[in-house]
């Protein structure tokens, strides 16, 4: 497996097991996640990466993260 | 200290609220009520002859040696059995007590062999000590009677010998193997003459019985009839140090009995509170890694892997290093620069490792080897109870009710907390398995678990949610506690899920193979049973939902109530010996010591002014992301101190074309590792041994580790990073890890009262300590969480991506078992060998005779990622449908098997969890053959020019 399609797996694995906690607050959290926890080289080879494989909620948190959304950039841990 | 016996009161401690006072010997003595007339002479400063009697074993009352007189009682009772009395008045020593004693001393002597000048016991011996305080002069019976002279001792285990001409039958030895053991191994055969000590079956030797070689036994003799090898090899201690074991999260204390700078044994310490005086065949016995031949000394480099390996001095090892690590850096940056801190170096080593790959190295790519064990505890715990720890001291268990252990072997990988539970156990508390296997503790001597879920592999989450729906449904949530102490919206959330009828025991045995009935029975156990601690290891957050079920089991804990008093709480039992501490110590990417987050800005301003340096403010790698890093040409160099990744971590090929890619892998160790044949230097390591510092137990407990002889490389762990750092231009100026323990106080919340002085005073603190707990704190979140309210999280199972199927219809789990440590690198240079000189495969009889394997048959394992032979056992230890081995032996290598799944949050891999089949095999694979080869090659050492 690809490092990219790896990527793409991990974050699809994030986001379905935050899914349960419904899409708004699972695509927020997905988002998050990614952006405490990732290594810079990881978040951008994933946002190179392109939709086509990730999973709706892993999509929108990309998305999200690409943008910088509400409140996700620079949180404190 | 000079050489001592350590102190032995006879009898156990009492606690109690309310105590007693009597005289002895014309003496006022005050103890807790209940105490023995023994221990309080001794207490006082007294000795009362003795011989069966040992403070960590009950009164036996059987020598006939502790006689005293009591005012106003007849006869003369034995002091161990006679309880202390308000107003009691006793006499240790009166001519009758004084005649009596030597009666039966000369008993004792009659049929023990004068030896005493050439015993290996000679001057360290009880029954030498008790003939001196009674005044033995003269045997009138002789020796030529009937005697127990002259019987042929067995010498069978590798540790110790048991003489049975020296033995006295005391039953000291059987009482410790049931009491403090718990494995009933030893018995008394035969009555009266004809008494005699036996391990196992009548012809069992001590090696063939049950014997778990913890050495209680031998501890607790008090002659030389069991007594250490070692030391009748090397003669009688003249100094002890105590220091902390370096195998597992338990953190026994020991004292290293030494003589010069040879180790003579490896005692456990009594007053050491993580082991109150117990150990393991690991840590009491094997510690012959230190000078094994193996153990590379000189610092050693080469150009390419390719190459055979080069002596060179440390100037020149550290200046070629400094060399690489800067040129790499100047080509593609610091994020190309990472290192490896190890779980079993110290606090102090741990943290500078750290340090110098965040201010030195100029990235965040730092990380442990919790990573692929216990980081879904630091996620799960942090995310809902607020802090990365385990909530109660191994104390506590004695006041549990019901124990429930999920995904743990305690009896093998912690075998001293093992004991422990047992102990509990055997006082009547109640005990739930959850584990695809059989472990010990469902069925041992004298426990029986109360309920074993025998679950699929995988679905741990789903059993943990069903166990919530009964509690849930069935009106049994703790109200009161979730009321006051967790968030409503949160628990209201997670109850509404759990309560759906998706979730009953029922719809998820298909899922779990967990009976309902039996897993109903087991939730309303835990739930009403009284005080419920859980237990749990690798078998919970080595799954792809590792963290989930984390969290699931924290969800338990607070649903019921079971949180903040002695008794219960949630306890990951790590798995190496300061697990905790390099967690503690900032070794993940994204924390700073502390568990900070390196995106906080205060907390990264506080380290940039102490350490003088700017800070990367993203998170660095984790493992699994530095090797695909490797094999992409974005990360080129590692520092690995103390870790062997390519035999510990999952898809060895993947491992190995990760640490190939790289253009300087430095490993600092003992020994050539597996790791170490791609590594283009060799920084070589000390041994705990050797060095001072400090580990953190499982239980938050931080202690000293005490040099007891020179490292053998000349220099300790601590100050090979710190003379690496210096070769990188850092300029640190540590003298002593003492300094370094300041600086982590200084800069750390949880530790601000730390220091070396205070732990050498006081022993050992649990952190957090600082100004909220001065002294410490056995238990966590006793008034209140640490983030506050308690967060109940909803954990969907997500079944794992690695399925079945016809290719390979098996499931693999991989574990570890009693007498050997990890990857092996220690215990495979110890006789441990003995017990398991290699990894075998367990199967179920069934799957075994479908594929026509019988028991010792050579078998090939095959995943989707590689495959490798071992030998298979049959055994319906596990159930059918699936196997497991161990990955102690690079010959066997069972991560050529597992896959690089890993868990959702924290990239913990899915060790547990691996599809396989399994089919007849005539030996060793090809892959194996070329990897020994390859190894060969890999670990040569260019010989020396001619002079």
């Amino acid at each position: 497996m690809s490092n990219a399609a790896k990527l793409v797996m991990m974050a699809n694995q994030i986001a379905r097991n935050f899914a349960v906690q419904g899409e708004d607050k699972a695509v927020a959290e997905t988002a998050r996640h990614i952006l405490d926890f990732w290594d810079p080289r990881m978040k951008a080879q994933l946002f190179s990466c392109g939709e086509a494989d990730l999973s709706p909620l892993a999509a929108r948190a990309v998305a999200r993260l690409r943008t910088k959304e509400e409140g996700v950039s620079g949180r404190s841990g | 200290m000079a050489y001592e016996r350590q102190a032995d009161f006879g009898t156990p401690e009492v606690r109690s609220e309310t105590s007693v006072t009597l005289s002895i010997d014309g003496r006022s003595v005050t103890v807790p009520a209940g105490t023995s007339v023994m221990r309080a002479a001794a207490e006082a400063g007294g000795t009362i002859p003795k011989l069966c009697a040992t403070d960590n074993l009950k009164a036996f009352g059987s020598c006939r040696l502790c006689l005293i007189e009591v005012e106003g009682m007849r006869g003369t009772p034995a002091s161990c059995t006679t309880i202390a009395a308000e107003g009691m008045v006793v006499k240790t020593q009166t001519p009758r007590l004084e005649k009596l004693r030597r009666g039966v001393m000369e008993l004792y002597i009659s049929d023990h062999p004068l030896d005493c000048l050439t015993c290996s016991a000679n001057n360290d011996c009880e029954l030498q000590d008790a003939a001196a305080q009674v005044g033995l002069r003269d045997v009138r019976y002789g020796y030529e009677g009937a005697s127990h002279l002259g019987r042929k001792p067995d010498v069978s285990n590798p540790y110790f010998l048991f003489a049975p001409d020296k033995c006295i039958a005391c039953s000291r030895c059987v009482r410790a193997c049931d009491e403090v053991q718990g494995t009933f191994a030893l018995t008394m055969d035969g009555r009266g003459f004809a008494s005699r000590i036996s391990a196992g079956q009548a012809d069992d030797t001590f090696l063939s019985s049950e014997c778990v070689s913890c050495g209680a036994c031998v501890q607790a003799c008090p002659t030389s009839a069991l007594m250490e090898k070692s030391v009748k090899q090397h003669g009688k201690p003249e100094r002890a140090v105590v220091t902390t074991c370096a195998y597992c999260g338990v953190g026994c204390t020991f004292r290293a009995e030494m003589r010069g700078e040879q180790l003579v044994r490896m005692v456990p310490w009594k007053d050491g509170k993580a082991n109150h005086g117990h150990s393991c065949v690991k840590g009491r016995f094997a510690w012959g890694y230190a000078n094994h031949k193996d153990r590379i000394t000189s610092p050693m480099i080469r150009e390419s892997i390719d190459e055979p390996w080069r002596e060179v001095s440390w100037e020149e090892a550290l200046a070629f290093t400094a060399g690489r690590l800067k040129a790499i850096r100047d080509q593609y940056g610091a994020r190309a620069l990472g290192g490896i801190t190890s779980s079993r170096c110290t606090n102090e080593e741990t943290y500078l490792v750290q340090k110098l790959v965040r201010a030195g190295f100029g990235s965040n790519n730092v990380d442990t080897c919790a990573r692929v064990c216990h980081s879904p505890t630091g996620y799960g715990l942090k995310t809902t109870f607020g802090t990365s720890a385990g909530t109660q001291d191994f104390d506590s268990v004695m006041d549990a009710d019901v124990i429930l252990v999920i995904g743990a072997n305690p009896t093998d990988a912690h075998p001293v907390f093992g004991s422990r539970i047992k102990q509990r156990l055997r006082q009547g508390a109640k005990l739930i398995v959850i584990d695809p296997r059989r472990i010990d503790l469902v069925k041992s001597p004298h426990v029986r678990a109360e309920h074993h879920l025998a679950l699929q592999p995988g679905t741990n989450v789903a059993v943990l949610t069903a166990m919530a729906h009964v509690i849930v449904t069935e009106g049994l949530v703790a109200d009161a506690f979730v009321g006051e102490r967790c968030e409503t919206d949160a628990f209201e959330d997670w109850a509404r899920f759990v309560s759906d009828a998706k979730h009953s025991p029922e719809v998820l045995e298909a899922v779990t193979h967990v009976p309902a009935e039996r897993l109903r029975a087991a939730a309303r156990l835990y739930a009403t049973g009284g005080n419920g601690a859980i237990y749990y290891g690798l078998g919970v957050t080595e799954h792809s939902q590792g963290s989930s079920t984390v969290m699931a089991i924290a969800n338990l804990a607070m649903a019921t109530g079971n949180v903040g008093r002695p008794g219960v709480g949630v306890n990951p039992l790590r798995g190496q010996n300061n697990v905790q501490g390099s967690c503690d110590m900032g070794s993940f990417p994204h924390e700073l010591p502390g568990y900070r987050h390196i995106h906080d800005v205060e907390t990264r301003a506080l380290f940039e002014a102490d350490w003088g340096v700017s800070l990367d403010t993203e998170p660095g790698l984790r493992i699994p992301n530095m090797l695909d890093a490797a094999v992409d040409g974005t990360f080129r160099a590692l520092y690995v101190q103390g870790e062997d990744i390519l035999q510990s971590d999952p898809d060895t090929h993947h491992v190995a074309a990760g640490l190939a890619a790289m253009d300087c892998v430095i490993v600092h160790d003992l020994f050539l590792n597996e790791t170490a044949n791609y590594a283009h230097v060799f920084l070589p390591g000390s041994t705990f041994l050797e060095k001072d510092g400090t580990f953190t137990n499982a239980e938050r407990r931080i202690q000293l580790v005490r040099k007891v002889m020179e490292p053998a490389n000349g220099m300790a762990d601590w100050e090979v990073t710190q003379a690496l750092a210096n070769a990188m231009g850092l300029g640190w100026t540590y003298t002593h890890p003492r300094e370094v323990m300041d600086e982590i106080a200084r800069l750390t919340p949880s530790f601000t009262g730390v220091s070396h002085a205070r732990l050498d005073a006081e022993g050992s603190l649990q952190w957090p300590v600082n100004a909220a707990h001065p002294d410490g704190s056995p238990i966590m979140h006793a008034d209140g969480f640490v983030r506050g309210k308690g967060h109940f999280v909803v954990t969907d199972y997500v079944p794992t991506d690695e399925k079945t199927g016809p290719r390979f219809p098996l499931l693999l789990t991989t574990g570890r078992i009693l007498s050997q440590y990890n990857v092996g690198a220690q215990t495979r240079r110890t006789e441990n060998t003995v017990w398991h000189g290699e990894d075998a495969l367990e199967i179920h009889p069934v799957d075994a005779e479908n594929r026509g394997v019988k028991d010792g048959d050579w078998v090939r394992l095959a995943s989707r990622t590689g495959e490798t032979t071992l030998r298979a056992t049959v055994t319906d230890r596990v159930a059918p449908g699936v196997v497991y081995t161990t990955f102690h032996h690079p010959e066997t290598q069972a991560n050529v098997v597992t896959t690089d799944y890993s868990d959702w949050a924290t990239n913990c891999p899915e060790y547990k969890v691996t599809a396989v089949q399994v089919t007849p095999s005539n030996g060793p694979s090809d892959w194996q053959a070329d990897y020994a080869a390859q190894a060969a090659r890999s670990r040569r050492i260019e010989a020396e020019p001619a002079a």
